[in-house]
């Protein structure tokens, strides 16, 4: 398999006496989806935040297009082409799509901001996904549904070009055809050549779009798998035991760590 | 979104046919310039109102109300003299009230906008009087103290974390006291500081030649269709939708219409009947002609400059786009890398340095500055007018034009009233009609906020 665009060898990270991630490895493959699941507590969220240099790491490497990086903060996450794309979605409803596509880095001239350079942008950006649900790049995002939030958030990180992209739980709130809908633009962001993470509680969505799937387990990774490699019982197990038949943690460890 | 999972999503290729049907275009609450002639402009806008987006609209109908109402009921509140007076009664007001949008966009509030206008206000009176600077540095320095003070008040909210209430609470009982201090030190016979720099009394009591009236209006007009043309062109040429042309013409000949006949009016000589009076000149009694009291006030366009100033500010750079986006959501922008703090921090310096020119205004307009320049309620209408002329309390709306529109409301209420209730009740009347209509503005911001919620539009 070629290169990984990222990967995470031994992460370890802890709070106080609280130890989050052991020896935790990870890759995300451009072109991929890596689903990265778990039960509650099993440290996703602590992982993506490391990876977005929300949180560093105490120890262990990270590679970024095979060069090891120190990230310590989001904006250099954001430099080096690594986009996450929240829950809580962080758009802003006041503002029009283009607007909330461009924040924070809007196109300007010497004072006046480039609005038809970003209008076109953003409609470039929406148009290479084949979006159609929005209707105009300048409704205000206050009009749009949940599932034209998750697109236009994720449009986003098509527009600035980015390498890795992370979903966190991106159909938590959606309804049924808004989630295939959100799908359908997971997968078509892969096509493009992008790092696809996408963190979910949904076995459903997982198994129906991810290429590999990372199961965290309290704290370490109890496997990666290739998505035709495990059914659904398979995968229920591996998170609430951290183990399948021969997958995942070795059996005397799967229960040490559930004491 | 809690209504998202209950609205259906329409399905892809249908919406996708259905945008270039004008009437679907209805539903769209668009920013921008849309698809579609005249008529979809009109049901896009209506459709807007009706969602709860409801911009300035009720407060222009109001003001059309009272002006008719005032008009019906006591004919002179219609003279020449009393449109100019109103123009002016409405500046200072204005003036605070436009910084406040600012400030009300992060969803903040600055209740000490009113007393920081009266000590920037005692601070040039007493460097203008009692120490004999001239104007421009006595202005100056009530400019800088009105900077200073923003500064001041946006690091306490921004960096140590003081709700905004708090610290404007604070401050607007410390300013009162400062600007006592000033004037017990310097007062004349009175209690007040008298002022005699004729530069800043007209600033609020002068008018403008005849001439320079129409000039203004001309350059205005001119210049705003030279905006709109030059938009509409660099559009269409992108292959963007741009506004249809009539849509262009018909804005640009209203502003004309509006600015022309204004300008007309305020150039009649509204000095009375023009009855010579008797004057005494050196001794010997002369019968002199009044001189023609006409033209356009000073304060029209003092507040026309900080309008275009501020409206450009906040719609065509970044930092308005900024201010925006940390009032519809803080946190978004401070993930999208925007400095939070600093925009903070940004506003309450222009809400203080408007204040401090509404400060300027009010003292030009007594000739004087006393103990209670600023206090009493001029800090609640200022609040008033911003909210009445549609900028929300929430926080992520409003703009400088909703200054102006809410300044006229208030000061048409305060002029008409005065007029109309005379004796002993007259400032009660006032004041509870006042408060009544401030009520009534924060109860439509709330109740459009609460349909927009209810429609699904967040």
């Amino acid at each position: 398999m070629a290169e990984p665009t990222l990967s995470l060898r031994s992460i370890d990270k802890s709070f106080g006496p609280v130890d989050v991630l052991r020896k935790v490895d990870f890759d995300a493959y451009a072109g991929q989806v890596t689903a990265l699941v778990g039960d509650n507590g099993a440290g996703k969220s602590t992982l993506v935040k490391c990876i977005g240099g929300s949180y560093s790491i105490d120890s262990g490497d990270y590679t970024f297009e095979g060069k090891q990086v120190h990230v310590h903060s989001p904006r250099q996450a954001a430099d080096l082409g690594i986009e996450i794309v929240y829950q809580d979605l962080a758009l802003c409803d006041n503002l029009d799509i283009v607007q909330n596509m461009f924040l924070g880095r809007e196109t300007h001239g010497r004072v006046v901001l480039d609005e038809i350079a970003m209008e076109k942008a953003a409609a470039g950006a929406l148009k290479s996904l084949s979006v159609r649900t929005v209707k105009s790049v300048r409704q205000r995002v206050s009009s749009l549904s949940g599932g034209q939030r998750q697109t236009v958030a994720i449009a986003k990180s098509v527009l600035w070009q980015s390498k890795v992209v992370l979903l966190d739980e991106p159909t938590a709130a959606l309804g049924v055809a808004q989630t295939a809908q959100v799908l359908e633009l997971v997968r078509r962001l892969a096509d493009q050549g992008i790092a696809v993470v996408l963190i979910s509680h949904n076995m459903n969505d997982v198994l129906q779009v991810a290429d590999r799937i990372a199961v965290l387990y309290l704290g370490q990774m109890a496997a990666i798998v290739d998505r035709k490699d495990v059914d659904q019982q398979q995968l229920v197990e591996l998170i609430t035991t951290g183990r399948t038949g021969d997958i995942g943690l070795p059996a005397t460890n799967a229960t040490a760590g559930a004491v | 979104m809690t209504t998202s999972s209950v609205t259906p999503e329409s399905h892809p290729t249908s919406s996708d046919e259905s945008a270039h049907v004008p009437a679907d275009l209805a539903s769209v609450a668009s920013t921008a310039p849309i698809e579609g002639g005249l008529g979809a402009y009109f049901r896009t806008y209506r459709q807007r109102v009706r969602s709860g987006d409801m911009g300035s609209l009720p407060a222009v109908s109001g003001l059309i109300v009272l002006v008719i109402v005032f008009w019906i009921l006591h004919p002179q509140f219609g003279s020449l003299a009393n449109f100019s007076d109103l123009l002016k009664q409405s500046s200072p007001t204005i003036f605070i009230a436009m910084g406040l949008v600012f400030v009300l966009l992060l969803g903040e509030i600055d209740l000490a906008a009113g007393t920081a206008a009266g000590v920037c206000a005692t601070l040039m009176a007493r460097l203008s009087v009692g120490y004999g600077w001239s104007w421009p540095f006595a202005i100056g320095a009530a400019l800088v103290c009105g900077l200073v003070i923003g500064l001041g008040t946006g690091w306490l909210c921004a960096k140590v974390r003081i709700p905004s209430f708090v610290v404007t609470l604070a401050l607007f009982l410390a300013f009162q006291g400062v600007t006592l201090f000033f004037v017990l030190n310097g007062a004349g016979a009175h209690g007040n500081i008298s002022i005699t720099d004729s530069f800043i009394t007209n600033l609020y009591n002068g008018q403008m030649e005849p001439w320079l009236g129409w000039v203004l209006a001309v350059v205005a007009v001119v210049g705003y269709a030279l905006v709109k043309v030059r938009q509409m062109t660099s559009r269409r040429s992108a292959g963007l939708i741009a506004e249809p042309v009539p849509l262009v013409a018909v804005k640009v000949a209203a502003l004309a219409v509006l600015l022309a006949v204004a300008v007309y009016l305020l150039n009649l000589n509204r000095g009375g009947s023009g009855g010579s009076q008797l004057v005494n000149q050196g001794g010997q009694l002369v019968l002199v002609k009044p001189p023609a009291l006409q033209g356009v006030p000073w304060v029209v366009l003092e507040i026309g400059f900080f309008f275009v100033v501020w409206s450009f500010v906040l719609s065509r750079t970044r930092y308005g786009r900024h201010v925006y986006a940390v009032g519809g959501n803080t946190e978004a922008a401070r993930r999208a890398g925007i400095r939070t703090d600093r925009v903070r921090i940004s506003v309450f310096v222009i809400s203080s340095f408007m204040a401090a020119i509404g400060g300027v205004l009010l003292a030009s307009n007594t000739h004087s500055v006393d103990a209670n320049t600023g206090g009493g309620n001029t800090l609640l209408l200022a609040v008033g007018a911003a909210v009445i002329g549609g900028t929300s309390l929430f926080g992520g709306r409003g703009r400088p034009a909703d200054a102006i529109i809410g300044g006229l409301v208030v000061a048409v209420i305060a002029n008409g009233m005065a007029d109309l209730v005379q004796g002993n009740n007259r400032d009660s009347i006032q004041y509870i009609v006042t408060g009544a209509v401030l009520l009534l503005a924060a109860a439509v911001d709330a109740l459009s906020r609460r349909r927009a919620g209810a429609a699904g539009l967040g």
